[in-house]
């Protein structure tokens, strides 16, 4: 494999899996916050245990996230000199905001959250955890802000040899950010509130330490649901936003190949990139995409062959992609009304098999988002900056090919153990007794000072 | 011009704070299989730093963020040319974090000597390999107009590896203060015990490291033009010595203030001797990426200058006040 293929599957390998951990971070740190805040508001040492409970099994997800993401800032430099110098005066911009203004505030006020149990008044407890919170999701912001340029790459101009930032507030405001932002941070609640709600299952499927996991459930589906359906509110923003300024990942996406007015969504294909058209197609809706597309009937939509074989993204991974993640998201949006239904109702324990979906389900919010990834980002080559730079382009050039394997043969196999390593703990520490493993133990928070 | 000169400043400051402060967790990580002789010294010595070595590390991310948004060509030649160095690095401090996470969460023998070995390697290779990379920077990378001329080999020249004990020896010694400063009768004594040969190493290496940078490098040409700025070696030298007088007096908070001082010094000494820099080129100075050939617009740099204005004092005090809130010794763990 050349340099470029080997260095694009590294940076692959290293943003997904980094990717495991942080919509996890994102959804579970508020709704600790939300646990804590209860405790605090009400006195209950129900919500007190339960956010040492979840906080535990936050922690430990936190970890590999933080250190997963510190291979991605020097990666661009690492693999992609040729990219961090053509772009670096716009593209540097988001990130260094990012460790300035929001990953500091998120891994200071973890230790202090992690430790400060006892050392620190209730209140100012509860304020740590919500500034973690509002940290991990604010972080999200400005690293979304930067792929949403490489998306749609505005307020810049060519100049010296290299893209260089003319318009902050054209940058600031690029709804290609803010709707990346808003998909990816909401699909991160929702898999959040879905881990909450499979851990809890187990638990009350052997009816262990019931009203502990039933109000962890109920919060987490409230929480899950209104999420799920904005993700969905927003994916179908993104969707239209692709349309007008990504036309070839949006024909991707639905393995569209001639350009038609009218265009029909089909329920059923499946693309044929070899020979430009799909090998079957089965059950399609008249005008379908047209209105998925552009909310007109009468649109035109462009196909594939519009653009040359080497302007396309790859089809197949980014039409599968799509499938999966639109699918999965639907199936979520059920799950959690159900939840939600069923809490209110009392009739939780009773539903065994609507349980042992959602244990047996955790996995699936990880595939939708992964999907997601895999639509947005190969869905955008061959380009690495949309229309401005293409992805061959920005590599480093001093790289060899012996350096690139060992890396992601070095990153592979470390990563490769942690994910063993970090599903076996959540595993062990999602089955535990929350009465006897607990965080901070033993140390009950300091009562407020007069 | 101003933003230039500010944000060189500003490189200097986010380097050299962050070598401060991770500069005492990864001495501890180094030192933790020769002190922590028995399980509660072990635990001891991890809670000494669990609540703060996240948050100092971002000092990291955030000299690496900022190398980007202000010099994109420095950052992108930097990280390539040390690819393999950088990769050992980033892989130390991987393996690191996540042992001290995991660490705690098992009780078989075998899954605890896993994550403290992880503990010790994940802090001594990124200790010393920050020392070989800034040992490269500070002597000039093989590059020239045609590009890249190094390997891995190339990097590992005595210079630098002898910049790289120095970083060893110095974070040893921090940790060393930090301990005697944060641990109970028993490890704090026997830490500031060790500080004292730790020191005399750390001494003989800095004034090796001090003259080899005058005679085998470009660095001394500032201070031949401008005199004045032996100020900042001079400074480094005399914290050195402080570090001494303040472990003989028995006063560990001093003395690892000192050692604070001595490693901030010891980096802008470095650093001045480059200006104006940012990556010299060993081969050919006109090479060299500057901060006139490598930085980020003007406009760009004013943006980052009002967000380094108003978030960096934010962060420094509410770090500092987490310090505060974890002042005096370690009780509990979580």
């Amino acid at each position: 494999m050349s340099v470029l293929a080997l260095s694009r599957l590294q940076f692959g390998v290293t943003a997904a899996f980094h990717f495991i951990f942080v919509p996890l971070t994102l959804g579970l740190s508020l709704l600790v916050a939300w646990m804590e805040t209860r405790y605090v508001r009400t006195g209950d040492e129900l919500y007190l245990r339960m956010a040492r409970f979840w906080g535990r099994l936050f922690l430990i997800n936190f970890a590999l996230g933080v250190v997963t993401g510190i291979t991605l800032e020097f990666q661009f430099g690492m693999n992609w000199a040729a990219y961090s110098r053509y772009v670096g005066d716009i593209f540097g911009v988001p990130l260094a905001i990012e460790a300035t203004a929001a990953f500091f505030l998120e891994s200071v006020f973890i230790g202090l959250w992690a430790f400060g149990w006892g050392k620190v008044s209730k209140k100012v407890h509860l304020l740590a955890i919500w500034l973690v919170a509002i940290a991990s999701t604010l972080s999200a912001f400005w690293i979304l802000m930067a792929n949403g340029w490489m998306q749609r790459p505005v307020g810049f101009v060519l100049r010296n040899g290299r893209a260089e930032l003319s318009d902050l507030g054209a940058f600031l405001t690029n709804s290609a950010g803010w709707v990346t932002f808003a998909h990816t941070t909401l699909s991160g609640y929702v898999l959040g509130a879905l881990f909450v709600m499979g851990v809890s299952a187990h638990h009350l499927l052997r009816r262990s330490q019931v009203p502990f996991f039933r109000t962890s459930f109920r919060m987490a589906a409230v929480f899950g649901l209104v999420s799920a359906v904005l993700v969905a509110a927003v994916g179908d923003q993104n969707g239209v936003m692709v349309a007008e300024r990504q036309p070839a990942k949006l024909a991707a996406l639905e393995s569209f190949w001639e350009s038609r007015s009218n265009a029909p969504f089909t329920i059923f294909l499946w693309p044929d990139p070899k020979n430009e058209k799909n090998a079957f197609e089965f059950l399609s809706i008249p005008s379908g995409l047209s209105l998925m597309a552009f909310h007109r009937a009468g649109a035109e939509v462009k196909g594939l062959r519009e653009f040359q074989p080497g302007e396309r993204p790859p089809v197949l991974p980014v039409f599968l992609g799509f499938r999966i993640m639109v699918g999965l998201g639907i199936v979520f949006i059920i799950l959690t009304f159900l939840g939600w239904r069923k809490g209110r109702r009392g009739r939780l324990e009773s539903s065994p098999a609507y349980l042992k979906i959602l244990l047996y389900g955790i996995p699936l919010p990880y595939i939708a988002v992964q999907a997601g990834w895999l639509v947005t980002e190969v869905g955008r080559q061959p380009w690495i900056v949309y229309g401005v730079m293409k992805t061959s382009e920005g590599l480093s050039g001093s790289l060899q090919p012996g350096q690139v394997i060992a890396s992601l043969v070095g990153f592979t196999i470390i990563y490769g153990l942690l994910a063993a390593v970090d599903i076996y703990l959540l595993a062990r520490y999602s089955r535990a007794n929350p009465e006897e493993i607990q965080l901070g133990a033993g140390q009950e928070p300091r009562k407020a000072e007069a | 011009m101003f933003y230039l000169i500010t944000w060189f400043i500003l490189w200097g400051v986010l380097w050299a704070v962050y070598f401060m402060l991770d500069g005492f967790d990864l001495g501890v990580g180094i030192l933790y299989p020769f002190l922590g002789k028995d399980e509660a010294k072990r635990t001891a010595i991890r809670a000494s730093i669990g609540p703060v070595w996240d948050g100092n590390e971002v000092w990291l991310i955030t000299a690496g963020g900022a190398t980007f948004a202000a010099f994109p060509s420095a950052y992108a030649t930097l990280f390539s040319e040390l690819y393999l160095a950088m990769l050992l690095i980033l892989f130390g401090l991987i393996i690191r974090g996540v042992s001290l996470e995991f660490r705690g969460k098992g009780e078989a023998p075998g899954w605890r000597r896993l994550w403290d070995a992880g503990f010790f390697v994940g802090s001594l290779v990124p200790a010393f390999l920050f020392g070989v990379a800034f040992g490269n920077l500070f002597r000039g990378l093989p590059i020239d107009a045609q590009g890249s001329h190094g390997s891995l080999l190339t990097l590992l020249t005595p210079y630098a590896l002898l910049t790289g004990v120095l970083f060893v020896t110095l974070f040893v010694t921090h940790g060393l203060l930090w301990l005697a400063m944060k641990s109970g009768a028993g490890l704090g004594e026997t830490a500031l015990r060790r500080a004292r040969p730790a020191w005399l190493f750390s001494a003989v290496v800095a004034v090796g490291f001090l003259v080899w940078s005058a005679l085998g490098t470009r660095l001394a040409g500032n201070y031949l033009d401008r005199p004045i700025w032996l100020a900042v070696p001079l400074l480094g030298v005399a914290s050195l010595i402080l570090i001494r007088v303040f472990v003989s007096k028995n006063r560990p908070l001093a003395a690892f203030l000192a050692s604070c001082a001595t490693i901030v010094f010891m980096v802008f000494t470095g650093f001045v001797g480059l200006f104006p820099n940012l990556i010299p080129s060993r081969l050919d100075p006109e090479s060299s990426l500057t901060i006139f050939n490598a930085a980020s617009s003007p406009y760009t740099l004013k943006v980052m200058t009002v967000v380094a204005v108003i978030f960096v004092p934010i962060v420094i005090a509410y770090q500092a006040w987490v310090y505060r809130v974890f002042r005096g010794k370690p009780s509990g763990t979580y």
